[in-house]
């Protein structure tokens, strides 16, 4: 086990470290004392190991993820795990605004609420939020789950294409194009999956909004929606 | 395009550290705004009218202090850096303003509580040249600037004050303050700067003035100001955020029992006492949050 | 015999406005094409240089050296981008480009010592493989987005906007979004590609600080990152950049190139380049920053002469779009007939984003794609960046200069008010500057 003290070390020492390490590493779980809100943490890590962050992260921590299981225990700032490929990221506490941004693979569990455009642009991650999501989250995303356990904000899915956005609690409002759907079983069996993976048992009561697929071939009569 | 904070005390026993925690939450800003800085504090109400001037010229500073004395008495001037503090009766504040115009300093703010300081330069510096972890105060808003179409002088940076006790800080871009100043001048709104910003604050003195409360003042700004923003407003007794509707600029809050606390980025309040255990949210789009305090 | 006057057009409805007015009622959706501007705007043509005679000597042709080598990102990468040549090829995706065209890009800009750069829609293989040096694109899009790729990149350009369509995102009509393009933008096959203007995660130089500093930390300081605008407001977007950390700046005028947008945006937003290099030089001259942060200026640069008066302006090299297109085969005389049943001509055709480019260019059909030998069109446009290059330096001697970079605004002058306002040079013949007093 590997300590590291970011109020004693630069970040850049740490990253580096963490790049530095072989895929076959016996060097596998970090600790990282005082992260204080620094942005950048953990970023472009590629191979399979643990970080501990034992505090509130800046922007864009455990960005472009691969392999590696980041937990932030704390709140994390803009751009969480923003197009993280593969691997986890766990926050404890709240995320801001961005979190998992163009994600194209992996699961980012948010134990606490996230903010506005959770899972903007989203390309196969799966996100799981224990609490809310702000509003415009999942504008624009593409492949992925977005499982929320509490409420979504104004505007969810706006533009939506193929994730699937599974809501317990109440939605404010949808956006353009995105509508509610039957669950068929291709999406319980996608929504146990993930729930799975996160080690969350469902609590029923899912409800399940998708494309409406309106947009994906512009007709003049959809002006009001672009 | 900046970093902003601010600290509102809910209880007594902070009051004498909001000069302090103000001066760190600055500080730690400092990458998002590295052109210029400037805050302003709500200190004791002396029951006179406070007006903080500005001039690099120590020689014009004490030319406008004699002036004033000659004319007012005692002023009871407070030196600092660049800047003077002065109080006069708040009868005689056209008076002054007129002296003080003749004199070539220029009031950067005026009210019974407000003090107010800007400089251009890195954030830490500004507040040390001002002294500001010795001040104390009820709230305190505070802004590192990274200018985008105005220019890098001390008149183009924050906080912007147009009116009595009133302040505003602003991270993002207005895209209609040409025409709002339009309107605003016609209205009687003076400004000094072409600074986006500095039209956001006119408008809600605008606002007050037509008898508008703070929140009623930001609830109307939603509808009249366009563009990307996050504001941080003070005035006597009040403390207000507003975030666009669409909201791209950070924002996050923490809330304890001892104070309300602002800041663009979490790192800005991570010294703050008692953070581990504070109720931190992110303001949502579009909606505001004020706090009052008696006066 | 009746006495008649001819038809007469009106100026202000002329035929172009009418046929777009009927096209708009007969079909509800705006004109949407490729290319850059194609109205006449203030140009680098309406500039010359003052070559030497009695007060200054020139260098001579063929024997005496005058350097082209440019070097882009010495500011905080370990490898900044060494290029044999000041001109660089601009950011095009596959998917608006076949693989082969990707390919035969590559092949021409390493042939020359220089650099491609990838697009909206990720790095394929064809491009690393052929490409020396690689420039990977960070779009709002994030299309393909990997830091796998991000590391094997020699540079990273965060697109901030293009000249074409300054503060636009985009829309790709289906047709082009086949099976690979679709699986490498993660998107459904065959639809209409929506594309956003700012990016899903940054918003402001405040905030673009921090990105680039992800970017950093991801590749461990090595290469440079590049940011890119579309000209509008240059001083303040050139300024910002420099603020946020950039290596390099690319500025990119109205006369740029684009795979597909509104034709109003490419018609009426963003401002020429010819306007745009000088309060660019300006923000980095009142930063201390020129020839620190490196400027590429690109939009309608077209031959050698374009490229010493780019450099002669200020920027540090340039980059081509449309012309590297055009070099590799498309809008070709010899398709005309093919042109013609697309209902446009050779020289004319701009419908990039059908993907009907009987060239093999713009297009995914693999009928059409495979049209296109990437190793002649590659050949073809080595051999354009070598005579681009070498009419560049011809101009440069001609002006005593033993490198490119040595031209200065004094050694041009203009032919037009409007362009010697906007280049800050004098009218030819006299020493007047518009706007600058006498």
């Amino acid at each position: 086990m590997s300590y590291f003290d970011l109020a004693d070390r630069p970040l850049r020492e740490l990253n580096a470290a963490l790049h530095a390490l072989p895929v076959d590493t016996n060097d596998t779980h970090w600790n990282v004392e005082n992260p204080a809100g620094r942005h950048a943490i953990a970023c472009g890590l590629t191979v399979p190991i643990t970080v501990d962050l034992k505090g509130h992260v800046g922007y864009y921590c455990a960005g472009m993820n691969k392999d590696a299981d980041v937990t932030i225990r704390g709140n994390a700032g803009v751009g969480v795990a923003e197009n993280m490929m593969s691997g986890r990221v766990t926050v404890k506490g709240d995320a801001s605004q961005s979190a998992g941004a163009s994600g194209r693979g992996g699961l980012l569990v948010i134990e606490g609420n996230a903010a506005a455009r959770c899972g903007i642009s989203m390309k196969g991650i799966d996100i799981v939020v224990k609490g809310s999501v702000g509003p415009m989250s999942a504008f624009m995303a593409q492949k992925g789950n977005l499982v929320v356990f509490g409420d979504a904000g104004e505007a969810l899915g706006d533009s939506l294409y193929e994730a699937r956005l599974f809501v317990r609690g109440t939605v404010a409002s949808l956006g353009a194009d995105c509508v509610e759907t039957t669950m068929g079983d291709d999406d319980r069996a996608a929504l146990a999956a993930v729930l799975d993976e996160a080690g969350l048992a469902d609590p029923g009561d899912f409800r399940l909004y998708a494309s409406a697929r309106s947009l994906y071939h512009f007709k003049v009569d959809n002006l009001d929606a672009y | 395009m900046c970093g902003i904070v601010g600290l509102f005390a809910k209880s007594p026993s902070l009051e004498a550290h909001v000069g302090a925690l103000t001066a760190q939450m600055l500080a730690v800003m400092g990458d998002r705004g590295p052109d210029s800085a400037g805050f302003a504090v709500y200190g004791a109400d002396t029951g006179r009218l406070k007006l903080t001037l500005r001039s690099p010229d120590a020689a014009a500073r004490d030319g406008a202090l004699a002036a004033l004395a000659a004319r007012f008495g005692e002023v009871r001037p407070v030196r600092r850096d660049t800047h003077i503090v002065v109080s006069v009766p708040e009868r005689d504040e056209i008076a002054a303003r007129a002296l003080l115009a003749e004199s070539g300093v220029a009031v950067v703010g005026a009210g019974r509580r407000m003090e107010l300081y800007k400089e251009v330069g890195r954030p830490e510096a500004v507040a040390a040249a001002f002294d500001l972890p010795a001040m104390a105060g009820t709230h305190a808003v505070g802004h590192t600037r990274m200018a985008t179409e105005s220019a890098v002088t001390t008149r183009g940076a924050h906080p912007f004050s147009t009116g009595p006790d009133q302040c505003l800080v602003h991270n993002g871009s207005l895209s209609n303050h040409n025409g709002v100043r339009r309107m605003l001048v016609r209205e009687g709104i003076a400004f000094e700067t072409e600074n986006d910003s500095e039209v956001a604050a006119g408008y809600l003195t605008f606002r007050m003035r037509e008898g508008a409360s703070l929140e009623e003042a930001l609830t109307a700004a939603l509808a009249d100001l366009d563009g990307f923003y996050t504001f941080l407003v003070g005035t006597r007794t009040g403390f207000a955020v507003l975030r666009d509707p669409i909201a791209c600029k950070p924002a996050v809050m923490a809330e304890t029992d001892d104070y309300v606390a602002f800041g663009s980025e979490f790192r800005a309040l991570a010294g703050l006492p008692g953070i581990e255990d504070a109720h931190l949210f992110e303001p949502e789009p579009g909606r505001v949050y004020a706090w009052e305090r008696p006066e | 015999m009746t006495h008649r006057t001819l038809p007469r057009f009106s100026a202000t409805f002329d035929p172009h406005t009418i046929s777009e007015i009927q096209r708009a009622a007969a079909t509800g959706i705006y004109d949407i094409r490729g290319g850059g501007a194609k109205r006449r705007v203030p140009h680098f043509d309406d500039l010359l240089f003052l070559g030497a005679s009695v007060s200054r000597y020139p260098l001579e042709g063929y024997r005496e050296r005058c350097g082209t080598d440019v070097v882009l990102g010495t500011r905080f990468a370990r490898e900044p981008v060494r290029l044999k040549i000041p001109v660089t090829v601009a950011g095009m995706s596959f998917g608006s480009l076949s693989a082969q065209a990707k390919e035969a890009l590559g092949r021409g800009a390493s042939a020359m010592g220089t650099s491609t750069t990838t697009g909206d829609g990720g790095m394929t293989e064809e491009e690393r493989g052929h490409s020396t040096t690689l420039v990977y694109q960070l779009l709002p899009s994030r299309y393909g987005m990997s830091p796998d790729d991000l590391r094997r990149a020699d540079a990273i350009e965060v697109v901030v906007g293009q000249g074409a369509k300054p503060g636009g995102g985009g829309m790709l009509l289906g047709q082009k979004i086949n099976e690979r393009v679709a699986e490498m933008r993660d998107l459904p096959e065959g639809i209409d590609q929506r594309s956003a203007c700012r990016h899903p995660d940054w918003t402001g130089p405040d905030d673009l600080e921090i990105k680039i500093e992800e970017l950093r930390e991801i590749t461990d300081w090595r290469i440079p990152i590049y940011v890119k605008v579309g000209a509008s407001r240059p001083y303040y977007d050139v300024a910002l950049a420099v603020k946020s950390g950039a290596d390099v700046v690319v500025l990119d005028g109205m006369q740029g190139g684009t795979a597909a947008t509104q034709e109003v945006f490419i018609e009426h937003v963003g401002i020429p380049t010819l306007a745009a290099i000088r309060p660019a030089v300006k923000a980095l001259e009142d930063l201390g920053m020129h020839r620190k942060v490196q400027l590429v200026v690109s939009g309608g640069i077209r031959s050698g002469a374009d490229v010493a008066k780019a450099l002669a302006l200020g920027a540090d090299a340039v980059s081509i779009g449309t012309a590297a297109l055009i070099a590799l085969g498309d809008n070709d005389p010899a398709l005309e007939e093919e042109y013609r049943a697309l209902g446009t001509t050779a020289g004319a055709y701009d419908d990039w984003h059908e993907g009907n480019d009987p060239a093999g260019i713009t297009t995914q059909r693999p009928e059409l794609a495979s049209r296109l030998d990437p190793v002649l069109a590659g050949r073809r446009l080595a051999n354009y960046l070598g005579v681009l290059t070498l009419e560049a330096q011809t101009i440069a001697r001609a002006c005593g200069k033993s490198h490119v970079h040595n031209l200065e605004p004094e050694d041009l002058v203009a032919l037009t008010i409007e362009a010697a306002a906007m280049a800050g040079v004098p009218l030819a013949g006299t020493d007047w500057i518009p706007g600058r007093g006498l």
